[in-house]
């Protein structure tokens, strides 16, 4: 297991090596010159000068590899160009937001989907079944920041019943939660859609297990075979999946954000986009793949905590 | 006891037979028609020039003169939204062309190559994907600056690694088939093996794999336009009309819910046919509606 | 009076381009204390009658005619409802293959509680590890906390049979229930099931293409041939006077009675015939060594002081 363990977050430090790498590259690559492009056609040399400067521009590009890797390493992610705060000050701020909303997001949509999903399966080949099964895919391919504004329209703007914009007072536990159901329903429906599929097709893979039929012929509740002996096994692929799932949500959560104009790793980045703010989209970037790999690492190891099969192979 | 049933892959008129008995599929295939013939015939169809302004008219809700109403600028709706179309599925169409081919020949040196490029193609391909989308997006389009070219690059450096891993491992199957090693045996070269043999069985599932990607390739189009980090304004990508539509939200709301329904029904349309096409064409999935 | 008793049933199974007769007109009966063992090749219909007088067959079965009734009802009257309060209570199966029988992600114990609980009586973990003793499982305790995937496939099916005599059904049905297992196994099961006998009060039904299992356990026999009982008899006399031709040729085919020395296994010619389109007359007459122009005629079934043959030439 420890092995195991050790493996997984190799590869996952591997590939974060490479997208550094890939990151730090691409600057170099693309013609033209970072500094003016950041500041426009308008700006004067001396001040592309003393921009190129900050951004370590003018060393050899060895060097700045090098000393971008050994800054990354001690925690430090770059400065902002514009408001000289380091980058990973700016991005502890908001992250707590956009991690709240992923994981709110993630959690209505898992209690919906498994709820949908198993209830599919009780129903299977109802008209309640299709009905579920044509709903999933609608929301699925329904783009979330389009459902984040017709829902800012309805709830918001018509109906005010909840705040449009913001991330709520600080320090107001109920003012935040009442910013955050709007964008989390939006950033979640999809995966709603998404995971009702993904458990009623595992299960009815599950279904048909011979030790399904077992637990029939001893005359369980067809109720509690879906819900106590079939949903632990389909759940187990599932797992992985939300996990590489996460990172859609977070994609979300960047034009969810953008349309509710909450604060978070969303708003961060496009405003750096914007601006070409180097350092803070490099190191929203690393930030947000290093978060990921952790996700998706944690989630392998659960996995093979979860199903005692995986466990023993990982074991032996 | 098991009895095998016997499964039949529809022919070729089958496939359009069965989608039609489909209504999902059925439906998905006129939202794509719809949504395809409003592309081709945008200039002709288009009741108004998308970007003429028309200040004094500026958010006339919908009429007769403008069916889906005006924006800020006085600019018909309706023609934007005809013209977004055709943004749309051009932007869509030629970013996932490209990067089919691209993840076609990478996917197949993979495959068939020798093991150590194997290995760092595969290595590359899973560090590109396990990259959060939009961030590796919005790293490329700070790099490039926003535009539709760099619109066009972002979705297909987000594709193909997909498209290559598909190839890939669909080559390295085919690779050790019987047919394929006798062919070697009698002495074909790589290039006969890889054009006559290999190209024909692996473009079947990445075409799949490709339709199935457009409605999301949509959406991105459509997203990074709304964050205004796609198609620049004035052009009527859907997002920009959405973004605009959103700033004038308590103005006039009919702007950004008219500039919504397309993208909706374009996403539902191709996830739909999408779907349709799936369970024709894989006999095993039939008959399980969303399996 | 008889505890099962299956009354001309006839079971086909809807496929493409037809139907398939699985079972044909089949009459049986057991009774409290007895041992009914079920023979035939692949394909006879003897899963298909299992799974019948369990009340679980396949999607796509259809019973044509017939009654199975469990204590005087008539089980294929009653709603599925009815028939799943019957499963686990009055009736239980071992299924073939003790590897798949079980759920791979919950522990032994919480499934033998599942099942010995799914109809409200709860029994406490000193009973069931008490079932496990008897089973001759070696550390109960241990053994229910354990994952069905730690134990060896002989030691599942002593589990599986243990969860059956757990609820204490009238009717014990053994699908198969050495088939899985390694010789060695398969003698340890079979003398388990012996011993088990003499303590259970019940009927028992074993299903097997296994002469040495139907010798060792039975009281009488029932050989199925292309979904019908050619012949029914103790078990006795079966083996000392086989009337069938059928059965003549299955036990000489056994391994175990062939002349050592010989130098050949003898095998029976041809397949068996069409369960889609079967003769008028009899379906064993293609591959018989004794068949004439009068075997064409549809069979009469002989009865004789406790037994019966459907064979045109059992007089013979």
């Amino acid at each position: 297991m420890l092995a195991y363990a050790i493996r997984r977050m190799g590869l996952s430090l591997l590939i974060l090596i490479v997208v550094m790498v890939a990151m730090y590259g691409m600057v170099f690559l693309v013609p033209g010159d970072p500094a003016s492009l950041a500041l426009g056609p308008r700006a004067t040399p001396e001040l592309k000068e003393a921009l190129r400067e900050r951004m370590g521009l003018d060393q050899p590009i060895l060097t700045q590899i090098a000393y971008f890797f050994g800054n990354v390493l001690r925690g430090d992610l770059g400065v902002d160009v514009w408001s000289k705060r380091p980058v990973l000050e700016q991005i502890l701020e908001v992250f707590p937001n956009t991690l709240i909303l992923g994981v709110v997001a993630l959690g209505w949509a898992l209690v919906m989907g498994i709820v949908l999903g198993c209830a599919a399966v009780v129903w299977r080949d109802t008209w309640a079944d299709r009905l579920l099964g044509v709903l999933s895919v609608s929301v699925i391919s329904v783009p979330s920041f389009v459902v984040a504004i017709y829902a800012l329209i309805v709830f918001a703007v018509w109906l005010n019943w909840l705040p449009a914009i913001g991330a709520g007072e600080a320090g107001d536990f109920w003012s935040q939660v009442r910013a955050l159901i709007l964008p989390a329903f939006a950033v979640g429906i999809g995966w709603v859609g998404y995971l009702a599929r993904l458990i009623r097709a595992s299960m009815l893979e599950v279904m048909e297990a011979p030790h399904i039929r077992t637990a029939r012929a001893f005359g369980m509740r067809e109720r509690d075979i879906v819900f106590r002996h079939a949903l632990r096994v389909a759940i187990v692929p599932t797992i992985s999946i939300l996990a590489v799932g996460f990172g859609s949500i977070l994609s979300s959560a960047v034009f969810v954000e953008s349309v509710f104009s909450r604060p978070g790793i969303g708003t961060l980045i496009t405003g750096a986009v914007e601006k070409r703010n180097y350092p803070v989209v490099m190191g929203t970037v690393l930030f947000m793949t290093g978060f990921y790999l952790l996700v998706v690492t944690a989630a392998d190891l659960l996995i093979a905590r979860l199903d005692p099969r995986v466990r023993d192979v990982l074991r032996g | 006891m098991s009895f095998a049933v016997e499964e039949t892959v529809p022919g070729r008129r089958g496939i359009g037979r069965a989608l039609l008995a489909d209504p999902m599929g059925l439906a998905g295939l006129v939202l794509v028609v719809v949504f395809l013939l409003m592309a081709l015939l945008a200039p002709w169809i288009a009741p108004y020039d998308p970007i003429a302004l028309d200040v004094k008219a500026k958010f006339q809700p919908p009429s007769a003169a403008h069916w889906a109403g005006t924006d800020h600028l006085g600019r018909d709706l309706l023609s934007r939204i005809i013209w977004g179309a055709r943004l749309a599925l051009g932007i869509a169409i030629t970013s996932v062309g490209i990067a089919g081919a691209i993840g076609l020949v990478l996917g197949l040196i993979a495959g068939y190559g020798p093991r150590w490029l194997d290995s760092i193609l595969v290595l590359i391909f899973d560090s590109m994907s396990s990259l959060p989308m939009i961030f590796f997006a919005l790293a490329v389009i700070t790099v490039l600056g926003p535009g539709t070219t760099t619109l066009i690059i972002v979705i297909v450096l987000v594709s193909f690694p997909a498209y290559a891993r598909l190839i890939r491992t669909q080559t390295l199957a085919l690779s050790g088939a019987d047919f394929i090693l006798a062919e070697r045996a009698m002495g074909a070269g790589a290039g006969r093996i890889i054009f006559c043999h290999l190209l024909p069985n692996v473009v079947g599932p990445l075409v799949i794999l490709i339709c199935m990607d457009i409605p999301v390739v949509i959406m991105l189009e459509a997203g990074l336009s709304y964050l205004n980090l796609g198609v620049k304004p004035p052009s009527p990508s859907w997002g920009n009309i959405l973004s605009e539509g959103y700033n004038a939200l308590r103005q006039a709301p009919h702007v950004v819910v008219v500039a919504g329904v397309p993208l909706v029904l374009a996403t539902l349309g191709f996830t739909f046919l999408g779907e349709g096409l799936r369970d024709v064409l894989d006999p095993r999935g039939a008959g399980r509606r969303w399996g | 009076m008889s505890v099962l008793s299956v009354e001309g049933l006839s079971v086909s199974y809807r496929v493409l381009g037809g139907r398939l007769q699985a079972v044909r007109d089949v009459t049986l009966a057991v009774g409290r204390g007895e041992v009914l063992g079920i023979m035939g090749e692949s394909g006879c219909g003897k899963s298909t009658l299992a799974a019948a007088m369990i009340g679980l067959l396949p999607q796509g079965a259809e019973v044509a005619a017939g009654a199975i009734r469990l204590n005087g009802t008539d089980m294929l009257r009653l709603s599925g409802e009815e028939k799943r309060r019957l499963r686990g209570q009055r009736i239980a199966m071992v299924f073939q293959d003790p590897m798949t029988a079980f759920n791979p992600v919950l522990t032994i114990g919480r499934q033998l509680a599942d099942f010995a609980g799914a109809h409200g009586g709860v029994k406490g973990a000193a009973e069931i590890a008490g079932m496990l003793e008897r089973v001759g499982i070696p550390d109960p305790g241990r053994c229910l906390r354990r994952y069905p995937h730690e134990l060896s496939g002989g030691m599942r099916q002593r589990v599986a049979i243990a969860a059956a005599l757990l609820v204490r059904p009238d009717v014990l049905i053994a699908d198969e229930p050495t088939t899985a297992l390694d010789v060695t196994m398969e003698a340890q099961i079979i003398h388990l099931l012996r011993d088990l006998r003499s303590s259970f009060d019940g009927a028992i039904v074993v299903v097997t293409h296994h002469l040495g299992v139907i010798a060792e356990l039975c009281d009488r026999v029932a050989v199925m041939y292309a979904g019908e009982v050619v012949e029914e008899a103790g078990v006795d006399a079966l083996f000392r006077d086989p009337r069938h031709p059928y059965t003549r040729a299955l036990l000489s085919c056994d391994p175990a009675v062939v002349m050592p020395g010989s130098g050949h296994l003898p095998t029976i010619g041809g397949r068996i015939p069409d369960l889609m389109a079967l003769p008028a007359g009899c379906a064993f007459a293609a591959r018989c060594g004794m068949a004439e122009a009068g075997c064409a005629a549809p069979v009469p079934r002989h009865q004789e002081a406790g037994r019966s043959v459907l064979c045109h030439r059992s007089a013979a």
